[in-house]
């Protein structure tokens, strides 16, 4: 836990070149980190909104449906899909799998694809419901 | 001869390590939370599309159902577990000061187990009260 201030870092995260495994395995702790705070914050607001009644209900609805609620919304909809995916890949790399360069480059790729395509498959769908 | 090779896993060795031989309880549990959240969260999701609207009636007529209460409960609890769990390995990778690391994952476990209890005790009264 203590570490002598007098002694030099080993430089880290400023000298290597940006891969697809660094970018992915960051972005697993940026979304996990966001739907851990603000998602489960929004999930209680939006329960207790629920259970104090229609007004309450609406007062969130309204928020939700302005820009910065759609905006939030939309975010935590690709983080919950970034994260399930690279959650996954975690999950095979934890086995001892997948572990391959070329292997592990090309799923952590598709993790970042994945959650694109799947955050725009449940906004197609919900404003599709909406209508 | 050479000397036999120690073959267990990481995970193996520190199994039985900690004072009750709890060395890898946190990460098991980290990875089988994110298992329930893999059916729960893609559960959740999913049944918010197949909804025929969102708004309150529908939305709490749904979550009255034992089908939508139950497996909300469950989503709660392994929600808040993870995320706590997470947010500590975080915080223990960064925070390295003794006093900083403890006043913040103390922080985000009572956060976490309020936040948990209030989603749980909204969830009960939608789904035990009656109907508005």
């Amino acid at each position: 836990m203590s570490r002598n201030p007098d002694r030099p870092l080993s430089p880290h995260l400023t000298i290597w070149r940006w891969g697809p495994g660094m970018l992915v395995s960051i972005l697993h702790r940026i979304t996990g980190s966001g739907l851990a705070v603000l998602g489960l914050a929004l999930l209680t607001w939006w329960l207790w909104a629920l259970a104090a009644g229609p007004d309450a209900y609406a007062s969130f609805a309204g928020h939700a449906s302005r820009w910065y609620g759609l905006v939030v919304l939309v975010g935590l909809t690709w983080a919950f899909w970034q994260h399930l995916l690279s959650g996954i890949r975690h999950l095979v790399m934890d086995i001892g799998a997948g572990m391959e360069l070329k292997v592990n480059k090309f799923f952590a790729v598709l993790t970042v694809f994945g959650a694109l395509f799947l955050t725009a498959l449940t906004w197609f769908l919900i404003l599709g419901v909406n209508q | 001869m050479t000397a036999r090779q120690d073959t267990s896993t990481p995970l193996g060795r520190v199994r039985p390590l900690g004072p009750s031989a709890h060395g890898g309880g946190h990460w098991i549990r980290e990875r089988l939370t994110s298992a329930a959240l893999l059916l729960l969260g893609t559960w959740f999701v999913a049944s918010l599309l197949m909804l025929p609207g969102l708004d309150h009636k529908t939305v709490s007529d749904w979550l009255r159902s034992a089908g939508g209460a139950v497996p909300m409960a469950l989503f709660i609890i392994a929600a808040f577990v993870h995320g706590v769990d997470g947010l500590k390995v975080i915080i223990d990778d960064y925070v390295h000061d003794t006093g900083n690391n403890l006043f913040l994952n103390g922080l985000f476990l009572f956060a976490g187990i309020g936040g948990a209890a209030l989603a749980l005790f909204s969830l009960a009264k939608l789904a035990f009260g009656a109907p508005a």
